[in-house]
Parts: C-alpha cells; sequence; structure tokens
C-alpha cells in the first residue's frame, strides 16, 4: 500500500515538473526575441557553454575517435574489409557517438555551470535583487544562457566528429597502415548529407534540452548551498536520460 | 486596543505612499498577518521592528509584489499591488529601491557596472553620462575609489554600500532597506545611518527601514511600528514607543529576556529530556 502510494506520488511529481518545466519554457521563449537584441550577452554564453568546453570536447573526441579506430579495424580485419573503416567509424560518429558523447559531457561541464551558477544567483538574491530593480532574470539571465546553450551545442558536436575522425584516422592510417586513399574515398562516398543532417538535428535537439534542464534546474533551485548542490547533479543526471531517450526516439524517426 | 496611525509633524494625515489595509498571509498552516493595517508617510523615514520571525522581511515582499496576501490590500501611491500584472509591477518597481540584507550584488562584474546596472537596463543613456551618475552615487556612498572591485573583495559594509548607490541609481521615490545594520561595524553601522538620513531629506525620497536595531531606529525613524503576533502591536515615536504601556512592545524596546516573546523553542520538559534515554 505504501508502495503504491509512493508512486503515485512519484508520478505526480513526474507530471507537475513537467507542467513547470513547460511553462517555464514558454516564458524563456517568451523572452528570446528580447534577448537577441542583446547580442553581446549571447555571444558572452556562446563562450562560456562552447569555447570553455572546448578542450574537454576535443579531447574526449580524439580519444573516442582513437578507440572506434582500434575497435574497428580489430572488427574489420577479421573480414579483410580493413578499408571500410573509415566509412564504419565516420557514419558512427557523425550519426550516434558525436551528438550522444558530446551532449553528455555539455551536461557535465556547460550543464552544470549553468545550473550553479543560476541557482547561486537565487541564493544570493541576485535574481530577486533584478526583479526588484524591473529587470526580469528571465530575459536578462535566463534567456541568454539558454540561447547561448543552443547555440554552442551542435558547434561542439560538429568539432566532436571533426577531431573524432581524426583520431580514427591516426589509429588506422598511422597506426595500422589502412590505405588513406581507401579511408577516405569510402568515407565521401558512403557518408551523405542525410547523415550529416541526422547528427547535426540529434544536437540540434540535444543542445536545446540539456540547456533547458539546465537553466530550469538553476533558476528553481532551492536557495541553500545543498540545494543549489542537488540541482546540479539532477542537470546531469536528467540531461544523460533525457539524451538517450531523445536520442532513441531521432534514430527511429530518422532511420 | 488597536494602535492608531501615529501624527507626524507637517505630514497630512492622508499623504501615505504605501498603505496596507487588514492584510492576511500565510505559509502553510501557519499564519504571518492576521490582519495587518499600516501606513507609510510620503518623505519619511519609518522603521517597522519586531522580533524575529514575525514577518518583517515577508511585509517588504508584500509591498513589493513579490508575493501576494491571502486577503486585504496593499496600496502603493493608490496602486492596489496585488492585482498589478507583472508589467504593471516592474514599472511600478522603478519607481522603487530596495536595499537587500547581504547587499545582493552581481558577483560576475565590478562596483562600477553593479551600480550602472539599472541605468544600462532602463535607459539609453550614453556611456559618458552614466559614468558620471555612477561615480555620483559612489562619491555620496564613500566608495568612488571602489569602482572597480569586485563583489567578493569588498566587506560586508562596502557592500551594503555599494549596493545603496545601485538602489539610488535611478532616482527613487521611495528606498527599502531590509536589515541595514545586520553584521556592521559601529563605523559602518554609523555611515550607514547617516546616509540613509541624508539621501531621506536631501532627495525627499521615502524610506521604509526594516529591522531590530531599536539603537539605530531610535536615531533614524521618523514614526516606527512594531509587529508582533501577525498585526501592529503598537506605532508612534521612540519616546511614545519606549513608554507603551503593552507587555510585548515594553519586552522588545527593552530587550528584556521574560515576557510574551519566549526566548526557548516549545520543547519538552529539559531535565526529562536529558534523563531519558534516546532509543
Amino acid at each position: 500500500m505504501n508502495l503504491l502510494r509512493e508512486l503515485l506520488e512519484n508520478l505526480r511529481q513526474f507530471v507537475a515538473t513537467i507542467g513547470a518545466t513547460t511553462l517555464f519554457l514558454g516564458r524563456v521563449l517568451g523572452q528570446v526575441p528580447q534577448a537577441l537584441l542583446r547580442p553581446g550577452l549571447i555571444i558572452d554564453q556562446i563562450h562560456n557553454a562552447g569555447a570553455l568546453s572546448l578542450v574537454i570536447i576535443m579531447t574526449c573526441g580524439l580519444f573516442v575517435g582513437a578507440v572506434l579506430g582500434l575497435q574497428g579495424y580489430d572488427l574489420l580485419q577479421r573480414f579483410g574489409s580493413e578499408d571500410a573503416l573509415g566509412t564504419a567509424a565516420a557514419l558512427a560518429l557523425v550519426k550516434e557517438l558525436g551528438p550522444v558523447v558530446t551532449a553528455l559531457l555539455f551536461a557535465g561541464r556547460a550543464g552544470t555551470a549553468l545550473a550553479s551558477e543560476i541557482g547561486l544567483m537565487r541564493a544570493t538574491d541576485q535574481l530577486t535583487a533584478m526583479e526588484m530593480m524591473a529587470v526580469d532574470p528571465i530575459r536578462r539571465v535566463v534567456a541568454p544562457r539558454f540561447l547561448g546553450g543552443v547555440i554552442a551545442m551542435p558547434l561542439l558536436t560538429v568539432i566532436f566528429i571533426a577531431v573524432g575522425i581524426f583520431g580514427v584516422q591516426v589509429v588506422g592510417v598511422q597506426m595500422f597502415g589502412v590505405d588513406s586513399a581507401s579511408f577516405w574515398s569510402q568515407m565521401r562516398a558512403s557518408v551523405g548529407v542525410d547523415d550529416v543532417t541526422e547528427g547535426i538535428v540529434k544536437g540540434c535537439v540535444f543542445g536545446f534540452a540539456c540547456s533547458l534542464v539546465a537553466v530550469y534546474e538553476g533558476y528553481t533551485a532551492i536557495p541553500t548551498a545543498e540545494g543549489v548542490g542537488r540541482a546540479t547533479t539532477r542537470t546531469v543526471v536528467t540531461s544523460a536520460v533525457l539524451t538517450l531517450i531523445l536520442d532513441y526516439m531521432l534514430t527511429a524517426l530518422m532511420l | 486596543m488597536a494602535p492608531t496611525q501615529p501624527e507626524i509633524p507637517g505630514t497630512p494625515a492622508t499623504d501615505n505612499l504605501v498603505e496596507i489595509r487588514d492584510v492576511h498571509y500565510s505559509v502553510g498552516n501557519r499564519p504571518i498577518f492576521s490582519g495587518l493595517t499600516l501606513s507609510i508617510p510620503r518623505g519619511r523615514i519609518t522603521a517597522v521592528m519586531g522580533p524575529s520571525g514575525t514577518g518583517k522581511t515577508t511585509l517588504l515582499r508584500l509591498m513589493t509584489g513579490q508575493i501576494r496576501p491571502d486577503r486585504g490590500q496593499i496600496l502603493f501611491d493608490g496602486l492596489d499591488v496585488a492585482t498589478l500584472s507583472r508589467k504593471e509591477l516592474y514599472e511600478l518597481r522603478l519607481r522603487m529601491g530596495m536595499l537587500f540584507q547581504n547587499g545582493a550584488l552581481l558577483t560576475d562584474t565590478d562596483v562600477f557596472e553593479n551600480v550602472a546596472f539599472p541605468l544600462r537596463e532602463h535607459t539609453d543613456l550614453p556611456d559618458n553620462l552614466i559614468r558620471n551618475i555612477v561615480l555620483t552615487k559612489l562619491q555620496a556612498v564613500g566608495l568612488r575609489g571602489a569602482a572597480e572591485l569586485m563583489p567578493s573583495e569588498l566587506s560586508g559594509g562596502m557592500a551594503r554600500r555599494v549596493a545603496l548607490a545601485r538602489a539610488m541609481a535611478t532616482d527613487p521615490e521611495i528606498l527599502i532597506y531590509d536589515e541595514p545594520f545586520t553584521g556592521l561595524d559601529p563605523i559602518s553601522m554609523g555611515m550607514i545611518v547617516r546616509l540613509v538620513r541624508q539621501m531621506n531629506y536631501a532627495l525627499g525620497i521615502t524610506s521604509i527601514v526594516v529591522s531590530h536595531d531599536v539603537e539605530e531606529l531610535s536615531i533614524l525613524a521618523d514614526t516606527s511600528y512594531i509587529i508582533a503576533g501577525g498585526k501592529v502591536a503598537a506605532a508612534g515615536t521612540f519616546v511614545e514607543l519606549k513608554d507603551h504601556n503593552s507587555e510585548i512592545v515594553n519586552q522588545f524596546m527593552h530587550g528584556l529576556a521574560d515576557g510574551p516573546v519566549a526566548f526557548h523553542y516549545p520543547a519538552p520538559d529539559y531535565y526529562e529530556q536529558l534523563l531519558t534515554d534516546k532509543e
């Protein structure tokens, strides 16, 4: 009986959170035109969410690509198809690994930074002070950060994919001696515009979802140290789960 | 007997900038206000005092439209704050300045930009004019030399002075101070008291000071309210409040440990609890 009550309570909370997030999204989208009039604020946030994530994105991209090269070569050489390494790795990176891993890294680096920054602004009355100065924090703080994340994510995805392919090439061509011409030509022949579009669409959708989760969790954080900590943790967990669910839905949709 | 509206020399009885009429407000099942009525006269310094937890800060949040009362009216210059839309509320807040207990400075910008913030947000003034206004406000609080410091480099007193400069940047009609003296050393406290008085009379604005620092408020306030039990327990000048016959007012004004406001939070018997083994 208790278990059932707990389940129902959790369900009620889940539905309430979905509703609150939707209303919050409506408020944020309503302020986007105003925020666009101050491009300087958005560029600052693209720098914070994007440029400051470059090192981690490029490092991880390189090693994900390198591992893909190792595993791909090991698998393909069993069938004598090493030349297909470029195609296999590029498709995996462009369609799946690039957007998904970038989104997970984005949630861990930029998402947590966004949530904790906004949460701390709430805890130290900075958002209330803005409201008292007749400045809407959604317009001044939330919308530019949301837009910054939405714009930065697809760019980071493209960079992750490019560096990842470089990692595959280093392992496949430089280390194992796969023919360079075959590697690149097969890749160019097999990876179409649809595949690249799929990767970029996923990057945009994940960027939208992860940025929304981060600003929502920060804005609604309980204004205490523990509250901000919990909001930050929830940002990572929710973003990761949401990314994987959305990935499945988008893949099914674009197959 | 309900306290009456204090008479202030030179102020017509009806010239109130803020009027709070029979306000009821609860948090969950806990009533904070149950029929609170008070007025803030225009151009004067009004103190709102009361023991901790009586809802002083809640009163400020109600006055500024951050929260809405369950019942009753809060009139700001005739406008019912609780019925205003977000846009109307923001327009109203342009006429207010608020000093937060912790300063609430924006931590990612320096002192200059903090004071310039409301000007940049609400005006199209050229940079050189904004610079002059900001420097004038910082000069008034004695921190022109600290314009390039970050909030993390300021002491508590300095942060509150910067917040004061920011609150008056747009020349509001009313300045609201939430616990402006908490945690300040005597020098900073004296400075804040002088600043509040000077600004009030030099600029002709209305001030509301919420605090429980009886000594400082006795120097500062033209009129005072003591809130207790969700209502105004007493109102008047400091001399009147010092001699008030209400037990709770007497306890508060003279800082007595025994009285209607219990020092101890309700708890089981002390010795019994100590001697009982905790299972």
